[in-house]
C-alpha cells in the first residue's frame, strides 16, 4: 500500500477538526475583532464536561453532547459579559492579554476540578476503521472528521441563512451601521462567544476521543492559529481550507522530515507555515487585505 | 509634583534624579539592597536573585511592548537563547562567564532582530501571533538540536568565577545580579530620554504619524526588538549561571506570558512599573507556596492544589488589572504618593 494517499487521508481527517476549531476563532474575530487565545482551554473544558456527564452520570453520548453544548454556550455568554465587554475599545494588547489571563484561569480550574492525569474517553464511535481501498482511516479520525464536518456545516448554515447569522455578518462588516439598523451588537457579541465556545468544545470532544483527554489537550488550540492565519483571520472558507492544508502538511512533515530532524516536526511545522504566511501574505489565502487609512 | 519644585528648563524636566529627596531615598534603597545579604537568609536571597532576573527581563520587555507597542509573546525564547548561548560558550568554547554573558545577549539580540522582521509588515494581532510562533519554533530547536543543546537533558554550567572566587552561593550571586540589574534599569531609564526612546514612544502612539515625522520605522522597530532581546539574553544567561543547568523546560510559553503579565501588572511603558511588576509576580506565587506548605498540616492534600491555584490567581491578576487598573502598579504608586504629598489638602 502506498504511503502518500494514507498520509493525505489522515491529514484531511485531522484537518477537519482543525477547521472546526478554527471556525471558533474566526466567528469571534469577525464579530468582535478579538483573537481568543483561550480557545484551547475551552476545548479542554468542553471535553471534560462531556466526559464527566458520560462517565459519572452514565448518560448516553447524545445527552452529554447536548449538556456540553448548553454548558459551552453559557460559558461563552458569561465570559463575554464579565470579562470581555469592559475591554471593548481598549488597545489590542489588553484584549489579547485578557484572553491569555482567561486561559490561565480556566486551565487552573480544570486542573483543580479534574486533576491532571490522563484519561481515555469512553468509546462513542464504532471502532471499525474505514478501508478506502488506497488508504485506511482509523475510526477515531473518520468519525471525528464526520462530526467536525457536520458541525462546520451547521455553523456555516446558521451564519449564512438565518436572521441571527445575518445580524452577525452585519456586525462584522460594520458595527455602527448594524447598530443603527436595530441590531443588538451586544447580543451578537455574546452569541459569537457562545458559538465559539461550542465549536471549541466539539473540537475538544473529538480530539479527546481520538487521543484521550488530559489538561494538556488544549495545546492544539495554539496550533490552530496557523490554520486561521493561513486561511485568513476573517474567512470561514479560509478556516476550513486552511485546516485541511495544515492537517496534510503536518502529516507529511511527520513522515518525511522526522527522520532527519529527530522527531516532533509535526508540532513545529504549523508554526513555520504561520511565520512564512505572515511574512508573504499576512491576510491569508481568503482574508481581506488590511488597508490602513490615515 | 512636589511643592516648590519649579522646573526652569527642559533639561530639568528630563532629569532622572529630580530632587534631593529622590536622591536620598534612592541612596537609602541602594544601601539597603547592598546590606540585605548580611541579614537575610538563603531563601530570601534566592528570591531576591529571581526578582533580579525578572527585573532585567521585564524592563527589556517593557521597552518593546510598553514603550514601542510591539507585543511579544516570545520573550522566554529570547531568554532561552541567552541561556543556551551562555551555557554553550562557557562549557564548549571555554570563554569565561563574564564575556560569555554579553556575547550570548548579543546572539539573543540578533535572533530578536530576525523575529522582529515581521513587525515591519504586520502589527497588532498578527505580530503577536508571529512572536508566539517564534516561541514555539525556538523551543522546538532547544529540544531537538541535540548536538548543540543536549536536548531535554540540558547542559550543566559551572558557576561564574572571578580571580579564583566562585560565585556559587545565593549570597555571592546576589551581588552579580544586583549590579547587573542596576545597570540594566539605569540604561533603560536613560534610553527613554534619548532620541531612541522618543522614537519608540512615537511608534507606539501612531506608527504612520511617526513615519511622517521622519522616524525610520524599519530601524527603530528592529532596535527595539534587539534591545529587548538583549535584556532577555542577559536575564536568561544570569538565570542559567545561577541554576547551574539549562534545559528547554526553563523557557516555556508560560514564562513569556508571565513576563507580559509583569509588564501589564506593573504598568505598560514605565520602567518603575516593570520593577514593581517583576517583584509582584515573583512574590505572589512564592507567598502562595509558603502559605500552602504552612497549611499542609491543617489541610492535607491542599498542596496538590497549589499548582492550579497559582495559575488561577495568575490569570485572575492579569484580568483584574486589565479591567480595573490598566496602568498597573506604577499608577497606584503614583496615586499613593500624590495622596501623601498633598495630604490633607487633596484637590
Amino acid at each position: 500500500m502506498d504511503i502518500i494517499p494514507q498520509i493525505i487521508v489522515s491529514g484531511i481527517a485531522a484537518g477537519g477538526v482543525y477547521g472546526l476549531i478554527a471556525l471558533g476563532f474566526v466567528l469571534i474575530y469577525k464579530a468582535t475583532s478579538i483573537l481568543n487565545l483561550a480557545t484551547g482551554e475551552f476545548m479542554t473544558l468542553g471535553a471534560f464536561v462531556c466526559f464527566t456527564v458520560m462517565t459519572a452520570a452514565g448518560a448516553p453520548f447524545p445527552v452529554s453532547l447536548l449538556a456540553t453544548i448548553g454548558f459551552a454556550a453559557l460559558l461563552g455568554v458569561v465570559l463575554e459579559r464579565v470579562i470581555l465587554r469592559p475591554l471593548i475599545g481598549e488597545p489590542i494588547i489588553s484584549v489579547i492579554m485578557v484572553t491569555i489571563g482567561l486561559a490561565s484561569i480556566l486551565r487552573g480550574l480544570t486542573y483543580m476540578i479534574w486533576s491532571p492525569e490522563y484519561r481515555a474517553f469512553p468509546p462513542i464511535f464504532p471502532p471499525e476503521p474505514l478501508d478506502l481501498g488506497f488508504a485506511i482511516v482509523p475510526s477515531g479520525l473518520l468519525w471525528g472528521f464526520a462530526f467536525a464536518a457536520v458541525c462546520t456545516a451547521i455553523f456555516t448554515c446558521i451564519f449564512r441563512y438565518t436572521r441571527t447569522g445575518l445580524a452577525m455578518r452585519a456586525t462584522a462588516s460594520n458595527q455602527q451601521a448594524a447598530l443603527s439598523m436595530g441590531i443588538s451588537v451586544k447580543s451578537v457579541f455574546a452569541l459569537s462567544w457562545s458559538f465559539a465556545a461550542i465549536t471549541a468544545a466539539m473540537g475538544g470532544i473529538i480530539i479527546g476521543n481520538i487521543s484521550g483527554i488530559s489538561i494538556h489537550l488544549g495545546t492544539i488550540g495554539l496550533k490552530v492559529l496557523s490554520v486561521i492565519i493561513l486561511g485568513g483571520l476573517d474567512s470561514i472558507i479560509g478556516a476550513i481550507v486552511g485546516g485541511f492544508i495544515i492537517g496534510i502538511l503536518e502529516n507529511l512533515a511527520g513522515v518525511f522530515l522526522d527522520p532527519y530532524l529527530g522527531g516532533g516536526t509535526k508540532e513545529v511545522v504549523p508554526f513555520i507555515v504561520l511565520v512564512v504566511i505572515i511574512m508573504i501574505r499576512p491576510y491569508g489565502i481568503f482574508g481581506k487585505p488590511i488597508i490602513e487609512r490615515v | 509634583m512636589r511643592c516648590g519644585d519649579f522646573k526652569e528648563a527642559y533639561l530639568d524636566d528630563e532629569k532622572i534624579f529630580q530632587t534631593l529627596f529622590v536622591k536620598f531615598w534612592l541612596a537609602v534603597l541602594l544601601l539597603f539592597l547592598i546590606c540585605l545579604p548580611l541579614v537575610a537568609n538563603e531563601y530570601v536571597l534566592y528570591i531576591a536573585n529571581l526578582i533580579g532576573f525578572a527585573v532585567i527581563g521585564a524592563v527589556g520587555l517593557n521597552l518593546l511592548t510598553g514603550c514601542t507597542g510591539q507585543i511579544s509573546l516570545g520573550h522566554a525564547a529570547f531568554m532561552g537563547i541567552g541561556g543556551y548561548a551562555t551555557a554553550i560558550l562557557t562549557t564548549r568554547v571555554g570563554i569565561p562567564f563574564w564575556f560569555a554573558l554579553p556575547i550570548a545577549a548579543l546572539v539573543a539580540a540578533l535572533v530578536g532582530i530576525l523575529v522582529g522582521i515581521p513587525s515591519l509588515r504586520v502589527k497588532g494581532l498578527y505580530l503577536c501571533i508571529a512572536t508566539l510562533a517564534a516561541q514555539f519554533i525556538l523551543n522546538w530547536v532547544f529540544v531537538h538540536w541535540e548536538s548543540m543543546t543536549h536536548g531535554i537533558r540540558g547542559i550543566n554550567v559551572p558557576p561564574p568565577t572571578l580571580g579564583g572566587f566562585a560565585f556559587d552561593t545565593e549570597k555571592s550571586y546576589y551581588y552579580v545580579t544586583l549590579v547587573l540589574a542596576v545597570i540594566a534599569v539605569g540604561f533603560a531609564r536613560n534610553v527613554l530620554r534619548t532620541k531612541w526612546g522618543r522614537a519608540f514612544v512615537a511608534i507606539r502612539d501612531r506608527d504612520l504619524a511617526a513615519e511622517m515625522m521622519g522616524i525610520n520605522l524599519f530601524r527603530y522597530k528592529l532596535v527595539a526588538f534587539a534591545l529587548s532581546s538583549f535584556y532577555a539574553g542577559i536575564a536568561g544567561g544570569l538565570w542559567v549561571g545561577f541554576m547551574k543547568v539549562v534545559t528547554p523546560e526553563h523557557f516555556p510559553f508560560l514564562l513569556s506570558i508571565e513576563y507580559l503579565a509583569m509588564v501589564i501588572v506593573g504598568g505598560l511603558g514605565s520602567i518603575l512599573g516593570s520593577i514593581f511588576g517583576a517583584i509582584f509576580m515573583i512574590l505572589v506565587p512564592e507567598t502562595l507556596n509558603v502559605l500552602s506548605s504552612a497549611s499542609k498540616s491543617l489541610f492535607p492534600g491542599l498542596e496538590q492544589l497549589f499548582m492550579p491555584m497559582k495559575e488561577v490567581i495568575f490569570g485572575a491578576l492579569i484580568v483584574l488589572f486589565l479591567i480595573f487598573e490598566p496602568h498597573g502598579l506604577a499608577e497606584l504608586w503614583q496615586r499613593t504618593k500624590n495622596f501623601f504629598s498633598l495630604w490633607p489638602f487633596s484637590y
